[in-house]
Order: structure tokens, then C-alpha cells, then sequence
């Protein structure tokens, strides 16, 4: 070590650096976002949580072609059919286990009639196992629910699609 | 009743009476000193997150002010785990083997020029033998834990101790050449009037090493190895849970506040006023900001907690050997030579040995 060093390493110019450094991150503006009270915007094309849409009439769109099931990645969705009285074929069990999906929206994109999409909503938590399944009544709810959300968000978002 | 008290305080004999007010004063400083940690606790955590661009705690009560009293409620309320096959006498007497030094050490500490507990001769040698014996609780904790983590933390805080508090005794020798005195008190005496005549001037090295090896005493960033979480996962109390890792922590952060009180007392004046001899205050309506007062002692001290926790949001921790030869090679050395420069500035009658 030269004596040139030595002079450098007594005068702790790099600890007085290091120092600096930290004491204008100390006055530097917070970018924090105080979550439950301010919320980051959201794109249109968040993927939340699923839900089964319905037509203007009431009906359910799903016609149980099984694409979401067969497209899934993550084999979340579960579909048995069952023809009704009047020929259509419909889904008479419709589950989406909330733990295994990626929400990777596969299933939203494979949908021949619009029926699978993708909410924004990200803030729901369950407190049983249980009830990580979505069965077919809750997610005709949860599309119920937010039904004009959704909708005004895959309009924004068709432009790209 | 006020009657009856007063009565009843006169009618006791005078060694009675300095016993209770003794004890008074112990009462105050204890209390004090929790409510200064409980302070720095959340003071420590503020800083560090403002350091890292967070903003720290801010949920329980007013700017998250509650933090701390929130954290020590769950640390009462947890189960104490004695594992099963640790010393239980020495694991529980180790938290409170450094809890006390930590605490009586403040006993000679001079906030003011008239409050001190206990004004004795010898209280730069009792300091050094209180802040010294810290680390008994910690090897002990250590060792009566029964774990080899634990086992060698402690065994990483005594080599440390070992060597740091060589560096730290030789800077007290700095002092106590200067002031030449082992009282507190009057080594602040020496040190008045004016910012220019405190100690950090003629002794500078050594109030960097001193600083240096207080923060090496009280086991803090960067030369807390004896935690060395990445490594030993929380060393010496990696066993404690509940009220007993409060009162380790509770000693660390008094520790803390009182190497930065030693600190400004020693090589900032103490009590004594930044403007202090600055003559025309002294006639004008600012004439208060020249009295020496407890106040600019807690100003330096805060100030010093402030570079503790800087430093622990600026720099990562030394290894074990860059911690012991910077022990051994930089600071022990840098204090003998400044030792005898100090003879030299002795003979020379020049810095605080001019007047004499
Ligand atoms: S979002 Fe992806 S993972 Fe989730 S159900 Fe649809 S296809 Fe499966
Ligand atoms: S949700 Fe869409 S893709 Fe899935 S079964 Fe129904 S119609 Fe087919």
C-alpha cells in the first residue's frame, strides 16, 4: 500500500461518500403508495378474478364447448354438460379452482361467446380451503356484479386485441 | 397531606433523606432512558426506511409515533421458550447481566452541571468497567443457549469486545491526558468556552476512534457479526424470544444512547453551549442560547443516534477479519501515535495545555 492510499483510507473520504449518499436518499420524495387509502390506477387489461357473463336476456353464454378447460395451462377449470329439455347444451357444473389458475386470461381469449372473462377486481380472499373453488353460481355472480366494468374495460382494450 | 409529607421527609434523618432522593433520581433517569428507547426504536425505523426511500412506520397512532409501544406489548405478551436443553439459571440471568451495567453505567453521567447521580472520582475508570462487562450477558447468553449459532455469536462478540475496547481505552487515555481529570464533570469543566476548545479539536483521531469503537461495543452495524443474521442467524439471542429479547434489545439501544452521550461528553463539550463564548450573544436577547444547559447535551447525543442509524442504513457489515484487523492494525495504532503527539503538543504547550 502506497502512502497515497493510506492517506485515503485514513481520511474515510469513502465512508463519508457512502454517507452522502444515503442522506440525500433521506430527503428525497417518497414514491410510497399508502395502499388501502390511495390505489394505483389500473390498465383495462388487468386480469382478475374470473366470472361467467350472461346475455341481455338472462341466459347464460356459456355453451360448454370446453375450449377455456382444454386451453388452461394450469387445468383450473372443471366442466360437465348436460343437454337441457329444449336441445341447447349447457354446463351443469362450472368450477374454477382460485388456487391453481394462473390468471394468464387463456381461457378468456379462447371463449368462442364472450362467456369466460377476466374482472379487475384483485382484492377478494377466502378463509376456508374450501372455498377456493368458484362454482358456477358464484361466478355468474361475481359477472353479475361487475358486469358494466367489465364490459367498459374489454372495450377499451379491443382496439389491441 | 402536603404538610404531613414535608414533615415527615424533615423529621427523617439526612442520610435517609439522600437515599430517597437518590433513588428519585435513579427512578427519573430509568424511566428516561425506556421512553428514549422506546423513541429510538421507531426513530431507528423512520430513519432507515426515509434512508431507503420508504417512509417507515405509519399506522399505529399519529405517523406511526406508536410503532414501538405497539412492538413492546407483543414482545410482553409472547411465550418465553426455554429450550430444553440450555442452562436455564444462566439463560435467564444473561439478559439482565447486561441490562444492569447498561443501565448503571448512567449513574456517573453529568446531564447538567448540577444533576448527576453519583458525581465519583473514578467514573472514567467506572464507565470503562461497566461497558465492559456488557458482554458477559452476551457470552453468557450465548453459551447457556445450547446452540451453536448462539454459541458463536458469543464467541464473535468477545473477540470483538477484546479488541476494541483496547482502541476505546486508549482514546479515554487521550481524554484523560487533556482534561486531567477521571471525573466527568470536570472533564467537561476543561472543556469550556467555545465550540473550538472542546476536545474534538486537538484530539480528533481519537474521537473518530472512540465513535468507532462504541459502535463496536454496542455490537451495532456495521460490526454487529455477533447478530451476523445472514450467517448465524440472529447469534447470541437467537434463542431468546419474548420479554427476554426485549431486554436485550432494551440494553442495546441504552448502550447506544449512552456511547453517544459519552461520546458528547467527552469530545463535544458536554452540557456546554455551540455558541458559548461568542461574546456578543452574551448582551443581546439571545443571551439564553450561551448557557450551558442539559439540552445541548441531548442535541449532540441525538445527533450521534442519528449517525448510528446512518450508518446502518449506508454500510453492510465487515467481515470477520476486515473487523479485527481494522481492531488491531488501524485504530489501536492510530491511538498510540496520537497519544504521544499529544505529549509532543504537551511539551509544546499548545490545544488545551496552553493555558496551563
Ligand atoms: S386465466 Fe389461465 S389459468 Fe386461469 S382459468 Fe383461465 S386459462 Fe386457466
Ligand atoms: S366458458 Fe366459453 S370456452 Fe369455456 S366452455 Fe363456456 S363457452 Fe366454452
Amino acid at each position: 500500500m502506497n502512502m497515497l492510499q493510506l492517506l485515503k483510507k485514513l481520511s474515510l473520504i469513502d465512508f463519508i461518500k457512502g454517507f452522502i449518499v444515503t442522506l440525500k436518499a433521506f430527503f428525497r420524495r417518497k414514491v410510497t403508495v399508502q395502499y388501502p387509502e390511495v390505489k394505483t390506477p389500473l390498465s383495462p387489461r388487468f386480469r382478475g378474478k374470473l366470472a361467467l357473463m350472461r346475455y341481455d336476456n338472462g341466459e347464460e353464454r356459456c355453451i360448454a364447448c370446453k375450449l377455456c378447460s382444454a386451453v388452461c395451462p394450469a387445468q383450473a377449470i372443471t366442466i360437465e354438460s348436460e343437454e337441457r329439455a329444449d336441445g341447447s347444451r349447457r354446463t351443469v357444473k362450472f368450477e374454477i379452482d382460485a388456487f391453481k389458475c394462473i390468471y394468464c386470461g387463456f381461457c378468456e381469449e379462447a371463449c368462442p361467446v364472450d362467456s369466460i372473462v377476466e374482472t379487475n377486481i384483485f382484492e377478494y380472499h377466502m378463509t376456508e380451503n374450501h372455498q377456493r373453488i368458484q362454482t358456477k353460481e358464484m361466478l355468474l355472480a361475481t359477472g353479475d356484479q361487475h358486469k358494466d366494468q367489465t364490459i367498459k374495460n374489454k372495450k377499451k382494450d379491443s382496439r389491441y386485441r | 397531606m402536603k404538610e404531613f409529607l414535608s414533615s415527615l421527609l424533615s423529621s427523617l434523618d439526612p442520610q435517609w433523606m439522600s437515599l430517597i432522593w437518590s433513588l428519585f433520581q435513579i427512578a427519573i433517569v430509568t424511566a428516561c432512558l425506556i421512553l428514549t428507547v422506546i423513541f429510538l426504536v421507531f426513530f431507528e425505523r423512520k430513519v432507515i426506511g426515509y434512508m431507503h426511500s420508504r417512509v417507515g412506520p405509519n399506522r399505529v397512532g399519529p405517523m406511526g409515533t406508536l410503532q414501538s409501544i405497539a412492538d413492546t406489548i407483543k414482545l410482553l405478551l409472547k411465550e418465553v421458550i426455554i429450550p430444553a436443553k440450555a442452562d436455564k439459571f444462566f439463560f435467564l440471568l444473561s439478559p439482565i447481566l447486561l441490562l444492569v451495567p447498561a443501565l448503571a453505567a448512567w449513574a456517573v453521567i453529568p446531564f447538567s452541571p448540577e444533576f448527576i447521580i453519583a458525581d465519583i472520582n473514578a467514573g472514567l475508570l467506572y464507565l470503562l468497567a461497566l461497558t465492559s462487562f456488557g458482554v458477559y450477558g452476551v457470552i453468557l447468553g450465548g453459551w447457556a443457549s445450547n446452540s451453536k449459532y448462539a454459541f458463536l455469536g458469543s464467541m464473535r462478540a468477545a473477540a470483538q469486545m477484546v479488541a476494541y475496547e483496547i482502541a476505546m481505552g486508549f482514546a479515554l487515555v487521550g481524554v484523560l491526558m487533556a482534561s486531567g481529570s477521571l471525573k466527568l464533570g470536570e472533564i467537561v469543566a476543561a472543556q469550556s468556552g467555545g465550540v473550538l476548545s472542546w476536545f474534538w479539536v486537538p484530539l480528533f483521531p481519537l474521537f473518530i476512534v472512540y465513535f468507532i469503537s462504541g459502535i463496536a461495543e454496542t455490537n451495532r452495524h456495521p460490526f454487529d457479526l455477533a447478530e451476523g443474521e445472514a450467517e448465524i442467524v440472529a447469534g447470541f439471542h437467537v434463542e431468546y424470544s419474548g420479554i427476554g429479547f426485549a431486554i436485550f434489545f432494551l440494553a442495546e439501544y441504552i448502550n447506544m444512547a449512552l456511547i453517544s452521550v459519552l461520546t458528547s461528553i467527552l469530545f463535544l463539550g458536554g452540557w456546554e453551549s455551540f455558541f458559548a463564548g461568542l461574546t456578543f450573544l452574551e448582551d443581546s436577547i439571545l443571551a439564553f442560547v450561551v448557557e450551558p444547559s442539559i439540552f445541548w447535551l441531548l442535541i449532540k447525543a441525538l445527533f450521534f443516534l442519528f449517525v448510528f442509524v446512518w450508518l446502518r442504513a449506508s454500510f453492510p457489515r465487515y467481515r470477520y477479519d476486515q473487523l479485527m484487523s481494522l481492531g488491531w492494525k488501524v485504530l489501536i495504532p492510530i491511538t498510540i501515535v496520537w497519544i504521544g503527539v499529544e505529549c509532543v503538543m504537551y511539551v509544546m504547550q499548545v490545544g488545551p495545555w496552553s493555558v496551563a
